[in-house]
């Protein structure tokens, strides 16, 4: 299908993707001529069930994996065309990531955390600590920027995810299932946060998630099942 | 370049910061690799010793003559009447009482060995009176020299140290006959503190060697002087004889020694080498196992995988080279100074030696460790840097 919501000059413009990972002599394909778009400014939630090819489209948008076929274009950049150095510096460019188990580092602080992808900009260290502070005062966690991983709960330990995920103010923020380790409350947090950035901030969001009620907080939501994306769940 | 150097920085202090989370593997590389390098700069300090007491055993302004053809006293001899000849030579220093030319007995007897018990050969010295300035370093520490004419002798302190029954007011046995130690003596570190001195005119008749000799010894006017000296017994058609500077005999005569020292330390340096090499990779893989969601995170934040192979080796150098300081650092604590005594080839007899545990080796085993470090830590890098981003990510 194409996506109802399309327009020349969407953000996002995924075209007739396909992806096939191989197991041996064995095919799988993963996505059948998926076409996805998403304007700037849109939360979008994409659904399915577990191996319905959610976060293997997360990741073909977001340069961390090639497609078997068609196109990914990101604000008119062709990304599936860019060797894997030029890819590592476009996500460093364009794409916060925030994922399900959080993925810090840790052995630095919530602060030092949040810095990573900074560390890959010309920012001055001053410049660095006031972007770093402007990214944990947007998540409410400023106080909390000399704990350790550790030393934080799940759920801002996810603030601290998505801090980093906004630190560069990137051109698209992807989350898998960043309430997938979390419980209803700490989840409905995360997701309020993630709403007011889209809402408040303009910043286009992808979220990958299997949950209806995390789902239920995005303008939009597009199903996959069994690597075809539709606009309603299949049973 | 700057920030693909700060990427290399950053993504090597993490991995750094995560050690005490994986000191067990990582204590074990490095006591690995410290390891080897205590073997090998132990090992090497050996022949480094032996070469060090056989320098220091000739200087550039003394010569030492053999019988032509001959590579060692053992095989050389003279007549009194050549040794005459010899000591009148154009280029031989003169004292007081005539020139500095000592003709010397060279015979071995048998002594046991106080580290191990068991009977080696040990060098016995018959020397004119010049012998003392032909030697200029030769020094008595205890008791005193042995006097002219009469049935003693004194020891070098390398020999009384290493071989049984040489202290001062022991007895030898030479010959037939039993000779009293009377004193022990220094000569700079040199090969000969590990003989036993006495005088070449009482020794003669204890081994029946009528009035013959085996080499003559000679202080030279100067180092330049060699040459004319040199050239002086090579063109008397009454010698046969071959003269050479002692620093390029005791440096011939050490060959031997440390190059089987040397290849045997390398060799085994190698095989062990070869075992820090995998607990090397198994320490990397293991942190590179242990950090793959966190290699893949920084990865997908956008660092390069350049930056995380480079990490990943500078990581391992890292603690290769700190293992390799602390059995560099082990091995001079343990073996520096340390003295011992070998079978010296070409003399059939044993020197005494101090193991010499050199800057130089210090060096060469860092080295050793980096290698060992940068072998490790290749292959685990290179798999840090080619693991699928996407898989990687949801790795526990």
């Amino acid at each position: 299908m194409s996506d109802a919501g399309a327009a020349n000059g969407a953000l996002v413009d995924v075209r007739d993707v396909e992806k096939v990972f191989h197991r041996g002599s064995e095919e799988i394909h993963v996505l059948r001529g998926v076409n996805l778009q998403v304007p700037s400014g849109e939360f979008l939630a994409l659904m399915g069930p577990s191996g319905s090819g959610k976060s293997t489209l997360l990741n073909l948008i977001g340069g961390l994996d090639h497609p078997t076929r068609g196109t990914v274009s990101i604000a008119g950049e062709r990304v599936d065309q860019l060797s894997d150095r030029r890819l590592a510096a476009w996500r460093a460019r364009h794409v916060g990531f925030v994922f399900q188990l959080y993925n810090l580092i840790p052995v630095l602080t919530a602060e030092r955390n949040v810095e990573l992808p900074l560390l890959l900009t010309h920012l001055s260290k001053a410049e660095r600590r006031k972007h770093v502070e402007t990214a944990l005062e947007a998540v409410g966690l400023q106080h909390r920027a000399q704990h350790y991983p550790r030393q934080l709960s799940g759920g801002e330990q996810q603030r601290v995810g998505i801090a980093r995920g906004i630190v560069t103010d990137p051109t698209l923020l992807l989350c898998d299932e960043p309430t997938g380790d979390l419980d209803r409350k700490a989840g409905d947090e995360i997701l309020g946060l993630l709403s007011a950035l889209s809402r408040e901030h303009g910043k286009t969001i992808i979220m990958v998630t299997h949950d209806p009620h995390a789902s239920a907080r995005a303008a939009r939501t597009v199903y996959l099942n069994k690597g075809e994306l539709t606009r309603e769940p299949k049973d | 370049m700057i920030n693909w150097l700060s990427q290399i920085a950053s993504v090597t202090k993490f991995g750094l910061l995560s050690i005490p989370q994986r000191r067990g593997s990582v204590g074990a590389a490095l006591f690995g690799i410290a390891g080897v390098v205590a073997v090998l700069v132990g090992v090497l300090s050996i022949a480094a010793g032996f070469r060090r007491a056989m320098a220091a055993s000739g200087s550039p302004d003394a010569a030492l003559v053999l019988r032509s053809g001959a590579d060692s006293e053992m095989v050389s001899g003279f007549g009194r009447a050549t040794t005459r000849i010899i000591a009148d030579a154009p280029g031989v220093a003169r004292g007081p009482d005539g020139p500095l030319a000592s003709a010397e007995l060279f015979v071995i007897i048998n002594l046991p060995k106080i580290s191990t018990g068991s009977d080696v050969n040990v060098p016995l010295r018959g020397v004119e009176r010049p012998a003392l300035k032909v030697r200029d370093s030769m020094r008595i520490e205890e008791g005193r020299m042995f006097e002219w004419g009469k049935d003693e002798v004194v020891v070098g302190i390398g020999a009384a140290r290493e071989f049984s029954g040489l202290r001062v007011g022991d007895k030898i046995k030479v010959g037939r006959y039993e000779w009293p130690v009377v004193g022990i003596f220094s000569a700079g570190g040199g090969a000969s503190e590990s003989e036993i001195w006495t005088d070449a005119a009482v020794l003669q008749p204890a081994y029946k060697r009528g009035d013959s000799f085996q080499s003559v010894y000679v202080k030279l006017k100067s180092a330049e002087s060699f040459r004319e000296f040199h050239d002086a017994l090579s063109a008397d058609p009454r010698l046969s004889a071959s003269a050479m500077r002692q620093t390029d005999y005791y440096a011939d005569q050490s060959t031997a020694v440390t190059k089987l020292v040397t290849t045997l330390g390398y060799l085994i340096a190698l095989l062990m080498a070869v075992g820090a090499v995998f607990g090397a990779l198994n320490t990397m893989y293991s942190s590179v196992s242990a950090r793959t969601r966190e290699i893949a995170t920084l990865r997908a934040l956008g660092f390069g995988s350049g930056a995380v192979v480079a990490s990943v080796m500078l990581e391992s150098v890292a603690l290769a080279i700190v293992g390799g300081a602390v059995g560099a650092g082990l091995s001079y604590i343990a073996f520096n100074g340390l003295h011992t005594a070998t079978m010296n080839w070409q003399s059939f007899s044993q020197v005494t030696f101090a193991l010499a545990v050199t800057p130089q080796l210090l060096v060469q085993g860092v080295v050793l460790a980096t290698l060992i470090g940068a072998v490790g830590g290749l292959l685990p890098a290179i798999r840090a840097a080619r693991q699928p981003i996407a898989a990687a990510l949801r790795e526990l």
